[in-house]
């Protein structure tokens, strides 16, 4: 890892670090909200799987979602503020070339998400007693699908000229796709042009997948999850290389 | 032909935006170790041809080499040699000056460099802010920033986009007492100002650009020795009058004093002479000998003409 590359992922770190209140904590507080409301209510009405109860079938999903958006969140708002603000000039100046500056933000993002998710995991263990199924599924998962979402951030962030375009993105086509993805419920409980519909969602394939790591059942087979997972990451990994390489909104 | 030890070469360069010809065919060298100045008015081009050396922006047609690598083909190489202090007072709010130094010193590979940070920090006065965080720093102190992380990596060629905008007579003086130590040590200096006088003191050669064209590209002092105007500024004696045939060609000065501006030296003594004549009992005489400003004016105008 070239010293550049080093400098930009840590500069991206300390970054979230020195406010991490907002950037770790507050989204752990969140999804700790979600799954006190939702376990409360639906705790004892509702059996995703056999034998597992809602509270626990909901915290995968949670952990995934936080991960996801806060993976979203870091590479985004890191690249819409320096641009904003005009200090993204201290990036562009030095010989540091598209990759670097791709696997910088995807790195950072990816450790971001890790970090939230792993908030909500260690908050939740106070109410539910999870299996580890398959302990490499759920690692899988939990970097590749931050890697999507950190590179979508990457795109979002170059493409957003003020943050009012990127709340948009944010709230328009990250959130519904993350809250449709089979978080709160399995997509099988869903009639049938909606569970189409949930079936073109990639990000379904990624919690779908995470779940599994934790229960060895899932409603597709991992292994078609992953399919999906590294199609998308390798689709949208190449096309923010191809907009940095041009150097798309960033070198006129 | 072009000089393939140039610091800076610039060959037929062009850059549009939309209808907008920002530059047209400019074409200039900078010779290392040279403090070079580039002036012209707003929208002349002078800041979108630093984005096109520094990379921030990809020429349309022609070519950049900064010692002697392409800022694009061998893009690497050449913003390693370069060192540009943006125009713009622009700072990571995140950190303070010591991590904005080292962050910046890592993006030019360079891991520990401490040392040359530290010395950076005392040439500007910038010591006692080093645990300072951005945010917390007046105007003068955020632009002192910006000319040390030019200097992290210390690049043979060194560009000052506007450096002494906003700040003060004392950042000034202090910066261009570095600047100049800088170049008296080899560092190739590109320098763009406002303050004519400044260009003219600091400046060896200087290049006038105005909407994306060269106007001109000279020594300072050949640039001095132009024919333009000059000010012939007079105070009358206490009663004193000017005779009439004058009076459409003077003009009151704020300090109570009477100017005439005259197209050549030889013209003075005749102006003089014609006052002596009608009786017009002066003061104070002074010939204001012309600056870099009445040349860059004389030229604009002329260009517009």
């Amino acid at each position: 890892m070239s010293v550049a590359l080093r400098t930009l992922l840590y500069k991206e770190l300390l970054r979230f670090w020195k406010v991490g209140f907002q950037t770790v904590a507050a989204p752990v507080l969140t999804a700790l909200l979600y799954l006190l409301v939702f376990s409360h209510v639906l705790d004892r009405r509702v059996e995703v799987y056999g034998g597992v109860g809602y509270t626990a079938f909901l915290v995968p999903g949670l952990i995934m979602m936080s991960l996801l958006q806060n993976a979203f969140a870091n590479s985004s708002s890191s690249l819409i503020q320096s641009k904003v603000t005009g200090n993204i000039v201290f990036m562009l100046l030095p010989p540091i070339s598209y990759r670097e500056f791709f696997a910088a933000y995807v790195m950072a993002a990816v450790i971001r998400g890790l970090a939230v998710g792993t908030g909500v995991w260690l908050v939740t263990l106070w109410f539910v007693d999870l299996p580890y199924a398959h302990p490499l599924w759920i690692l899988f998962f939990a970097v590749l699908g931050g890697s999507i979402l950190a590179s979508l951030g990457v795109i979002a962030g170059i493409w957003a000229d003020k943050f009012d375009q990127l709340a948009g993105f944010q709230n328009f086509i990250v959130m519904p796709l993350t809250f449709l993805s089979g978080v709160f419920y399995s997509i099988h409980s869903l009639p049938g042009f909606w569970l189409a519909v949930s079936h073109m969602n990639p990000f379904f394939y990624m919690i779908d997948g995470f779940r599994y790591g934790f229960f060895g059942q899932s409603d597709m087979s991992p292994w078609i999850s992953a399919l999906i997972t590294i199609g998308s990451f390798a689709a949208l990994s190449l096309a923010t290389l191809n907009m940095l390489a041009r150097g798309y909104k960033l070198r006129n | 032909m072009p000089d393939p030890s140039a610091a800076l070469l610039i060959e037929g360069v062009c850059k549009r935006f939309g209808s907008l010809q920002a530059l047209d065919h400019v074409s200039f060298e900078v010779r290392q170790g040279e403090f070079f100045g580039l002036l012209g008015p707003n929208g002349a081009g002078k800041t979108t041809l630093i984005s096109l050396m520094a990379g921030l922006s990809r020429p349309d047609a022609g070519r950049i080499q900064v010692m002697g690598h392409d800022v694009v083909a061998d893009y690497r190489n050449a913003r390693s040699k370069l060192g540009v202090v943006p125009q713009e007072l622009v700072f990571d709010p995140f950190f303070t000056v010591r991590e904005t130094l080292r962050i910046q010193s890592g993006y030019f590979g360079l891991r520990r460099n401490d040392d040359w940070i530290d010395e950076i920090l005392h040439h500007l006065d910038l010591t006692p802010k080093a645990d300072a965080n951005m945010r917390a720093l007046s105007g003068g102190m955020k632009r002192r920033v910006l000319v040390a992380q030019a200097l992290v990596h210390r690049p043979p060629v060194i560009v000052l986009d506007e450096p002494t905008a906003g700040v003060d007579v004392e950042l000034r003086q202090g910066l261009w007492a570095f600047v100049r130590q800088l170049n008296r040590q080899g560092h190739t200096i590109v320098l763009t100002t406002h303050y004519l006088e400044e260009a003219e003191s600091l400046c060896g050669r200087i290049a006038m650009l105005k909407q994306g064209r060269m106007l001109a590209l000279e020594r300072t002092a050949d640039l001095l020795s132009r024919p333009v105007q000059h000010t012939l500024r007079i105070r009358l004696s206490s009663g004193a009058a000017l005779p009439a045939d004058v009076l459409p060609v003077a003009r009151a000065t704020s300090d109570g004093r009477v100017a005439f501006v005259l197209d050549s030296a030889d013209e003075v003594a005749a102006c003089l002479a014609h006052l002596h004549a009608s009786g017009v009992g002066l003061d104070e005489v002074e010939l204001v000998r012309p600056d870099l400003e009445d040349v860059f004016i004389a030229m604009m105008q002329e260009s517009a003409q």
